[in-house]
């Protein structure tokens, strides 16, 4: 169900785009100067191993939707909406912003923000690494069905609603109503809660959550200590519909 | 709902039914049996009554339509030999790759999990056999499902469960679920009894849980972000696959004027009676308006972009005979959707099972627990053994029947109206039988020009 991208992984793959960075293997796209149909319609006809660069994509929407090989992808720039949605396989890099939906239904590969990112970071994610070094907004991981995200700072309200599974590493604060609803997802924060959603609980730090804990960070290149962190999830209270729970929803 | 869940008396009081009238006894129009059932269930249960099927109240519906016919300025066509078309092109706005039916009568998003694999692998053979579309639900596309259905429209929900790329670009159309007639700003539910391990699995949820699914898309909100949402999906599918906007009739006139201008190639609009696997009763019966009040307004949206016929209206909510395909497609629809109707086709109801129905407390043609899983038919249920009683070969040869039926009845309907196609009846083939229904179809009441509220 999860799939994490081991570090070494991506070490190769980054070794992998330096050695053919001179070759045919390697392209570069000017969004000033071509439209997003035509590198998304590249990025379908791509095969593994190829890296794309692409400049100026100025807050466009949907950038590097639907990869479905091992490629790479350095955007170069602010990304609009769903950036890398329905992202598989390959790894994609934002030196910038996202806008709503980064990396939205990702299944695998990897998807990292250099920035901060808005609303419904990717929400219902199924698979994959999604890293954000900034901020994410509110509703981040919402949905999620087995993505692992870390966020280097803050989130929003509302985020881990109705987190169904995977892993959600939070090395800022956490906003309002976190975890609301959630199923089997689990929630690491470093900072502070705001507050706790419907049936989202604190859960004992055992070993091998920080064992987990200690893969995640290092997935995505950051030197936090497990141990600072506290884990959240679902108390299991709403799972059946009980005239008892009838305040709680 | 049934009443399984009362305390049973002690002894049954033997009342012979038939004498309460000759005694003068007076039932309450407000206080009707169901209605005080219904008092007495909450009060034993402290639950809302959840159920399946659409709303069982009485509205105003194609029954209080008629077609005029062809007379003096009318020429009918020949029964059974001059030509009545009844295919349509659905999606060919900006898809490259749009639908082509042979029918207009479609299959509505039902899901695996809700029906059982052999009952979705029935709507999927009897669809494919009179070329029709057939679609999935809350719950993700099952390879039984794609492999019988030549034409499978893919449901994006809010839930996304089962959501995954690789079968977005297997589909042959996308349908965008904003909500369904039964519960237009309701999500989705289903009961802990049907998530099977199975269904658990493609749903990534917990087996044997209490399933609520969001109402509201989790990364999109309102017809701007639609436009940008349609957007994405356009791209990774490269343009090839239709993408259809699914709403519940509440506010359909505007929502279908969103829908065109967020870039859908097909608006469905789905009226109340439009059928659900569960949903509270308060909300069905309360939520929404008919499908007879919704057509014209979503006709009218289209006809004032000047996109009829460019973008696809699919009606569905209470279709039953090819009658009400007919009044559908001449009130303006393009084609319409059956659910319901395709579940009772394959054996949903059937008296053959009056014993097991009066088990569970209720009775062949008021069957609604479908959230219960315990559907004598086999169709509602996820029991292996139930499932088993309906074999999906057979099902899907009586759904075929069906779908030809309603076809058959349409083309009667339409020769004798004197139109080659079914898309060429047209309001002014129609008058009305009742004021309501004359207001609510913009159509005259029969033997008259009056339309109630026409200007």
């Amino acid at each position: 169900m999860v799939t994490l991208t081991a570090p070494e992984t991506s070490t190769d793959t980054n070794a992998e785009a330096a050695q053919h960075a001179a070759s045919t293997d390697s392209f570069s796209v000017d969004l000033a100067g071509s439209p997003v149909r035509e590198l998304n319609q590249a990025l379908h006809n791509a095969v593994d191993g190829q890296s794309w660069t692409v400049a100026n994509p100025e807050g466009k929407h949907s950038l590097a939707v639907g990869i479905d090989a091992r490629v790479s992808v350095t955007i170069n720039g602010h990304a609009g909406y769903y950036a890398a949605g329905m992202h598989q396989k390959g790894d994609v890099t934002i030196n910038g912003n996202a806008g709503v939906g980064l990396a939205e239904n990702i299944m695998s590969g990897r998807v990292h923000v250099k920035g901060d990112a808005s609303q419904s970071a990717a929400a219902t994610g199924h698979g994959g690494l999604v890293v954000i070094d900034g901020n994410a907004s509110a509703r981040c991981g919402i949905s999620m069905k087995g993505v692992d995200i870390v966020v280097g700072g803050n989130i929003g309200h509302m985020s881990a609603f109705m987190a169904q599974a995977g892993r959600l590493v939070v090395c800022g604060d956490a906003g309002e109503a976190l975890g609301d609803s959630i199923y089997e997802a689990r929630i690491y924060v470093k900072g502070t809660v705001a507050s706790l959603g419907a049936d989202c609980i604190e859960k004992p730090l055992k070993e091998e959550h920080l064992a987990e804990l200690g893969e995640l960070l290092a997935a995505a290149g950051r030197t936090d200590n497990p141990a600072d962190f506290k884990r959240y999830g679902s108390a299991r209270n709403l799972y059946h519909f009980s005239v008892h729970n009838s305040t709680s929803y | 709902m049934t009443i399984t869940s009362l305390p049973a008396p002690a002894q049954a009081p033997a009342t012979p039914a038939q004498h309460t009238e000759e005694l003068g006894l007076r039932e309450s129009a407000t206080f009707d049996r169901a209605t005080i059932a219904d008092i007495q269930r909450a009060a034993a249960t402290g639950v809302y009554d959840i159920r399946g099927w659409g709303a069982k109240r009485k509205v105003p519906h194609f029954d209080d339509l008629l077609f005029l016919g062809a007379s003096m300025s009318r020429y009918p066509l020949e029964g059974y030999r001059e030509k009545c078309d009844t295919d349509v092109v659905l999606g060919d706005r900006h898809a490259s790759r749009p639908l082509h039916l042979q029918t207009p009568v479609t299959i509505a998003g039902m899901s695996f999990g809700a029906l059982s694999a052999n009952a979705k692998e029935a709507l999927g053979r009897g669809a494919s056999e009179v070329g029709t579309s057939t679609t999935t639900g809350d719950g993700g596309m099952t390879p039984e499902e794609r492999g019988q259905s030549k034409h499978l429209v893919y449901q994006y929900l809010p839930s996304r469960y089962g959501m995954n790329p690789d079968d977005l670009r297997k589909a042959d159309a996308i349908e965008i679920v904003l909500g369904q007639g039964a519960k237009p700003g309701g999500g989705g539910m289903l009961l802990g009894q049907k998530i099977t391990e199975r269904v658990a699995g493609m749903r990534t949820l917990p087996v044997g849980i209490d399933q609520r699914s969001a109402s509201r898309h989790p990364d999109w909100t309102g017809p701007d972000d639609l436009e940008i949402k349609i957007g994405e999906l356009r791209e990774i599918t490269d343009w090839k696959t239709p993408i259809y906007v699914k709403i519940g009739a509440s506010r359909p006139y505007y929502d279908t004027a969103l829908a065109v201008k967020a870039g859908a190639d097909v608006v469905v609009v789905d009226g109340m009676q439009g059928g659900t696997a569960a949903t509270q009763q308060v909300f069905i019966e309360n939520v929404g308006i008919p499908t007879l009040a919704a057509i014209p307004q979503a006709v009218q949206a289209l006809q004032e972009l000047g996109v009829h016929r460019k973008v696809q209206l699919i009606v569905s909510g209470g279709i039953r005979t090819g009658a009400d395909v007919a009044k559908a497609m001449a009130l303006g629809a393009d084609a319409v959707a059956i659910g319901t109707a395709a579940l009772i086709a394959l054996g949903d109801n059937d008296p053959r099972y009056a014993a097991e129905y009066a088990a569970l407390g209720s009775a062949a043609g008021y069957y609604d627990d479908f959230q219960d899983g315990r559907d004598p038919a086999g169709i509602t249920t996820q029991d292996p053994e139930l499932s088993s009683r309906l074999d999906p070969v057979e099902g899907g040869r009586r759904l075929a029947n069906y779908l030809r039926v309603l076809t058959m009845e349409a083309q009667t309907i339409a020769r004798a109206c004197g139109k080659s196609h079914l898309h060429n009846l047209e309001p002014e083939d129609l008058v009305a039988l009742t004021i309501e229904a004359s207001a609510m179809a913009r159509v005259p009441l029969a033997g008259t020009s009056w339309i109630p509220g026409a200007k």
